[in-house]
Parts: C-alpha cells; sequence; structure tokens
C-alpha cells in the first residue's frame, strides 16, 4: 500500500442559521485557506462530495468548481455523498501511482430547505419514501431497538449530547450549543425515544482537506496523518431486514481498516445513541477520546460532517496530541453505510 | 427542526408525479396490496423477504419465484413515536412509525402504526410496545402502492360496550314530599320522634330508630362540609375536573346530604367550611335535586372539626 496522509484540513466556522451566502461563497475561502497552507495551487486530482438536492438544482456541484480556478481543465470527480467518500476516491487515485496530491472537499447548505424532507428522498420510492417517514423517526426506531437491546436509557443519551455539547463550545468551528439540562425548548421528545437535543442541527458548512503520498506529504506536513487502513461497508437499505441494534457495517469497516489501538475517535453519530452502536461496533473502550471536537451533535454540515471527522482525527495527529486516531463517516438511514479511517503519526514509508 | 424563518420561493418538483416501473416483484407486492392482502418472496435459504426484494439482502442471489401470502396481523419489532407531525407525515395528529414482522415473514415492513386520537406533543402511550400485535387498516379505493395500507392498527385486546336502560321512577311518597319542596325552592326534612334528629331529605322513617316519621320540619339552605373528594373523571352532571362532592350537613340536619361543592377551587375545599345551597334559576324549577346546581363557600368560619366529627 503506497503511505498516503492528511497534511491539511481547513473547515468554515459552521452555522445553525442561512449566513446569506451563497454555496460558492462558502467553498471558496475554505479553497483557498487549504492553498495557501500547503503553498499548492495546483493538485494531481480533486474530488467533491456534496448533494444537489440540498441546493434544489440539478449539477449544482457544477457551480463549486469555479472556486477551484479548474483552468487549464483539472483531473477532478464528484461523489453525491458525504466529503469522506470523495477522500475515499481520492485515496484510491493515489494508491494507483500516478499523482502525489489530492484535494477533497465537501459542502452543504441545509438551512435552505427542509433537511428532514430532502433525506427523505433518499429512501426507497416503492415501500418508505411514499409513507413520508424521515430519517429522524427511523433513527428514533433505531434508538428504541438499541435501548431495549442495551438496556440504556435516555439519560445515557442526553449524557452522550452533554458531552459532545460541552466539547463543542470548545470548538471554535462547531456551534455553541446549551447543555441539554439548560434547554427548555428540548426537554420535549422530538420523535420518541429522542429528544432535541439527540438530534444533530441543522448546519451550514464546508470543508476541504488535501492528501498527499510518500515524500510529497513530508514535504508538506511537519507530522503527516498517515492513513494506514481505511475501509467502508454498506447494509442493505431496508432497516426491516437489519439487526439495527448494532452496526456491522461499521464493524467490518473497522476491522478492515485496522481499527485497534485507538485514542481519539471521531464518530460521524448524527443522533445520540449512534455513538453508543458506533462504540460497540468498533471495540472503543473507556480509554478512547471519543468526538473532542463535539461531533455532529454540535456541527452536522451535511455533506462535509464526515470528512471533518477525519479532518479533525488528523488534526489530533497534526498538533502532535495523539499518535493514532480514528475518523469515520456515515450515510444512508440508521448508520446504513459506515467508512472507517485510521490514521496515524508513525512514518509507515 | 426546519427553519420557519422564511417562506419558500423555490420548488423542485415533478408535476405529475415521476413515473416508475416496479417490476415484477415489487409489481407482484403492489397487486396483491390493491387486492387487500400482503406477500412476501422466499429465498432459496427458505427465509421469507417481506416486501419481497429481487435478491436475497445476506447472499445476494436471486429469490426464488414463489410469493407468499403473510399476515394480515404482525408484531412490531420497533418503534418510534412523533409528538408533532411534519406535512409530509400520514397524519396530523400525534402517531408512532413502526417496523412490523406480519406472521410468516422473517423480516420486517415500515409503516405507520395508528394508535387513536392525541393532543399535539403527547408523550407515547403506554399501550405501544414491542412486541405489540397489529393489523392492516386497508383503503377501501386501492391502486397498488404502500399506501394502500393507510396505516397498521392495534389488534383487538379490548371492547367498550355501551349500555342504557330507560325508567319510570316515582320515588314515593316521602320523597315525593320532599321534591315537592325542592320544587318550590325549600328544603324539607323529618323528625324522628325517637332520637329527635331530623332526617333529610326524609325516607318516611328513622333509619337508626326504624320508626315512622311525619313532622316535617324546613331547615335553611345553609350547612357545613364534613368531609369531601375531589373527582377526577369527567360526568356531564358535574362542574369542570377536577371536581368535588361532598357530604353537607345542613343547619339543623342530624344527616348530611351528598351533594356537589363548587365556587372554589378544588385544592381550597375544607372540611368544616361553610356552605349555601346554589340554585338555578326559579324558571328552570322542577320536581328534581338539580334545582340545587351544588354548595358554594359562604364568608363564615370554618366548624371546628369537634362538632362535625360525627356526620362523615
Amino acid at each position: 500500500m503506497r503511505p498516503v496522509a492528511v497534511v491539511a484540513f481547513v473547515q468554515t466556522e459552521h452555522s445553525a442559521e442561512d449566513q446569506g451566502i451563497a454555496e460558492t461563497e462558502m467553498v471558496l475561502p475554505v479553497i483557498n485557506e487549504i492553498k495557501e497552507r500547503t503553498g499548492l495551487s495546483r493538485f494531481g486530482f480533486t474530488c467533491s462530495g456534496s448533494c444537489d438536492y440540498l441546493q434544489g438544482a440539478p449539477f449544482a456541484f457544477v457551480s463549486a468548481l469555479d472556486t477551484l480556478g479548474a483552468w487549464p481543465p483539472i483531473s477532478e470527480s464528484h461523489v453525491e455523498m458525504d466529503g469522506a467518500w470523495a477522500l475515499y476516491e481520492a485515496w484510491v487515485k493515489l494508491q494507483i501511482g500516478e499523482i502525489d496530491t489530492a484535494l477533497v472537499y465537501g459542502f452543504g447548505k441545509s438551512s435552505q430547505g427542509d433537511l428532514r424532507a430532502i433525506m427523505s428522498q433518499q429512501l426507497d420510492p416503492y415501500h418508505l419514501a411514499p409513507l413520508g417517514v424521515d430519517q429522524v423517526s427511523m433513527a428514533a426506531m433505531q434508538a428504541r431497538a438499541y435501548m431495549e437491546k442495551a438496556g440504556v436509557k435516555e439519560d445515557d443519551l442526553r449524557a452522550v449530547a452533554a458531552r459532545s455539547r460541552e466539547a463543542g463550545r470548545g470548538n471554535p468551528f462547531a456551534l455553541h450549543l446549551p447543555d441539554p439540562a439548560e434547554s427548555a425548548a428540548e426537554q420535549d421528545y422530538d420523535v420518541a425515544p429522542l429528544h432535541g437535543y439527540d438530534v444533530a442541527p441543522v448546519t451550514d458548512g464546508a470543508a476541504a482537506i488535501v492528501l498527499a503520498a510518500g515524500d510529497k506529504a513530508r514535504e508538506l506536513c511537519e507530522r503527516p496523518a498517515w492513513i494506514t487502513g481505511i475501509d467502508h461497508r454498506t447494509e442493505p437499505h431496508s432497516l426491516g431486514v437489519r439487526d439495527l441494534t448494532r452496526s456491522e457495517a461499521a464493524r467490518i469497516a473497522g476491522e478492515k481498516a485496522g481499527a485497534t489501538g485507538i485514542e481519539v475517535a471521531e464518530l460521524h453519530a448524527q443522533f445520540s445513541h449512534e455513538e453508543l452502536i458506533l462504540r460497540e461496533a468498533l471495540g472503543l473502550g473507556d480509554g478512547v477520546t471519543i468526538n473532542p471536537s463535539g461531533g455532529a451533535l454540535s456541527a452536522n454540515p451535511v455533506m462535509a460532517a464526515g470528512l471533518i471527522r477525519i479532518g479533525e482525527a488528523a488534526s489530533r495527529i497534526h498538533d502532535g496530541t495523539a499518535s493514532r486516531t480514528l475518523g469515520h463517516a456515515a450515510s444512508g438511514p440508521c448508520l446504513q453505510q459506515n467508512l472507517v479511517c485510521v490514521l496515524s503519526g508513525e512514518n509507515n514509508g | 427542526m426546519p427553519s420557519e424563518a422564511a417562506e419558500p420561493n423555490h420548488l423542485v418538483a415533478f408535476p405529475g408525479g415521476y413515473t416508475r416501473s416496479v417490476g415484477p416483484v415489487t409489481g407482484r407486492f403492489l397487486s396483491e396490496l390493491r387486492d387487500g392482502r400482503m406477500v412476501g418472496v422466499r429465498t432459496a435459504g427458505g427465509r421469507v423477504l417481506v416486501p419481497p426484494a429481487e435478491c436475497d439482502p445476506e447472499t445476494g442471489e436471486d429469490v426464488t419465484g414463489e410469493f407468499v401470502e403473510v399476515g394480515p396481523a404482525g408484531t412490531v419489532t420497533t418503534w418510534s413515536w412523533v409528538p408533532r407531525p411534519a406535512k409530509e407525515h400520514p397524519f396530523d395528529r400525534p402517531f408512532a412509525w413502526a417496523l412490523i414482522r406480519p406472521d410468516g415473514a422473517d423480516t420486517a415492513l415500515l409503516h405507520a402504526l395508528d394508535l387513536g386520537v392525541f393532543e399535539p406533543g403527547a408523550k407515547p402511550p403506554k399501550v405501544l410496545k414491542t412486541g405489540m400485535r397489529v393489523r392492516p387498516k386497508y383503503r377501501a379505493e386501492r391502486t397498488g402502492t404502500i399506501g394502500d395500507i393507510e396505516c397498521f392498527l392495534p389488534e383487538v385486546t379490548m371492547i367498550n360496550p355501551q349500555a342504557a336502560l330507560e325508567y319510570r321512577l316515582k320515588g314515593g311518597r316521602a320523597l315525593g314530599r320532599f321534591l315537592e319542596g325542592i320544587s318550590e325552592g325549600r328544603i324539607l326534612g323529618h323528625r324522628c320522634p325517637v332520637c329527635e334528629k331530623v332526617i333529610v331529605p326524609m325516607k318516611g322513617f328513622c333509619t337508626r330508630d326504624g320508626v315512622p316519621t311525619t313532622e316535617e320540619v324546613e331547615l335553611p339552605d345553609t350547612g357545613t362540609v364534613t368531609t369531601f373528594a375531589v373527582n377526577n373523571i369527567p360526568d356531564p352532571r358535574a362542574p369542570e375536573v377536577p371536581f368535588v362532592s361532598g357530604y353537607v350537613l345542613l343547619d339543623g340536619a342530624g344527616l348530611t346530604m351528598l351533594t356537589l361543592v363548587a365556587g372554589i377551587p378544588a385544592d381550597q375545599v375544607r372540611m368544616g367550611m361553610r356552605v349555601r345551597a346554589a340554585w338555578r334559576p326559579r324558571e328552570e324549577w322542577d320536581r328534581s335535586m338539580a334545582n340545587i346546581k351544588w354548595f358554594e363557600p359562604i364568608d363564615e368560619p370554618d366548624v371546628p372539626f369537634e362538632e362535625i366529627k360525627d356526620y362523615m
């Protein structure tokens, strides 16, 4: 395997409200900052993750290319998924060995539509979408199933939210949300058994990562975050054929990515109970620091939030506070698809 | 929660809907639904998938062509509760989503579960449980969509038969005389010749001494609450819940009367409280105790417990 590392990570100061800026205006500063940070203006490959439905326009992602300065023509690709999967594609491209650098970015502006209604468009059009069921209602069913199996109570979920929000208040890029106990409006159920604080907030934001291979990575970054394993797995779409009380996809992805000896994990849990399911699936014990950034419960810019998990995990290596970290991204209803990226400060190349 | 800040100014939609071919497997499922039946399909391994899929989710192999009727009853495997439905949801009042495994199936179907009428924001009802038994409610007009099942309903575990019998009561001579008094706005009792207590309403005999009574005594419509209960089950004859029913010892009476106590918050009613009858308007009077709506407090000091302790 060719050694490839995350050498730079940049994100917006995420917002819960429409800032009055277009997607391109949100992406441009991030691209410019990461170019400045790495000193690179051209990349061997560029890959982005976004969802046209968030913008409500076909091929909306194409306009984001304008922010790159794509002339002369660049080698480029896009996934209609979280930017974490764009990172996977870029990593594969780097493995082929033709290029040494790749720019990956993801962005989403959820504030301008009804995110729940938009996400329902990803559902099976025969049996699910016509019912009008939404992602929060389905997540609540998974929460119920997990709580009944594991003996977990609503207070345990609230503790996850409280810890995430406390961490988020210390992160300048996250939303600064109140402690669940002090948030009167969130004491009622959103969709039972989930309360408002158990559900990731609607967030606008963007993020970018630069990957580099071998010596190029060492040249661009003092302490590169080497990708020692990366894998993604999916489960069937239909909730009725899955065991919702665990995440087999996350477990296998973690196993394939070599998720052992992890010190810090950034988990893309968009609902409190998902963090508990993911910890079990990935074998992350009490000694592992989970989501020091505040996680998606503190800021969830859809289509960038998974990429941000990898970026945050890499940052812990860049700043020398950890030597082995994990970034996780999820997609689809009830943790249908899971990507695990294991990062190490140890130079394995 | 979606932002309510501004009205939408941009719409993405397929006018008239988006036409999709469904293929033979989903098509069979939807056709059977239109006929009011649910079918699954058998996998090579023998499992029955509902809704039927083209491939076994465990092995990826093609399923067999064998369709199996399942249900109609099924079991809830997990659920969520929507206290405030969104406009895309199938109900505009609180309802549940559930994964339901129809009898004879090995997988579960997602659908809405109707548990009745609840106020917006209601908490999940106690009957909503994993393992509960439910059945589909089919629409009368079906078109071959998952919505041909309007929702699922709990299996019948209880009935609530109504019973009503009609009577023509006269009530006897003593009660007749008492009601005659009431129809004139007077409260009449009988004094017992043995114990000398005034019995109101009178029965024509003393229940203590067993002797006939005839001496009529008119009592005032004031008295003292000796004991009371706070009622939380609505009654069409009573004020709104919580209402108070109590024993009132009319001044000069030797027995208490069971009446309503109102005109004061339920949590402020006291033993020993002085009250007066609240009569309906005179033009509404007839030979009925309903002429007195209830007893209301009057501005007099409470009667000490010692004086009423024998009238509970």
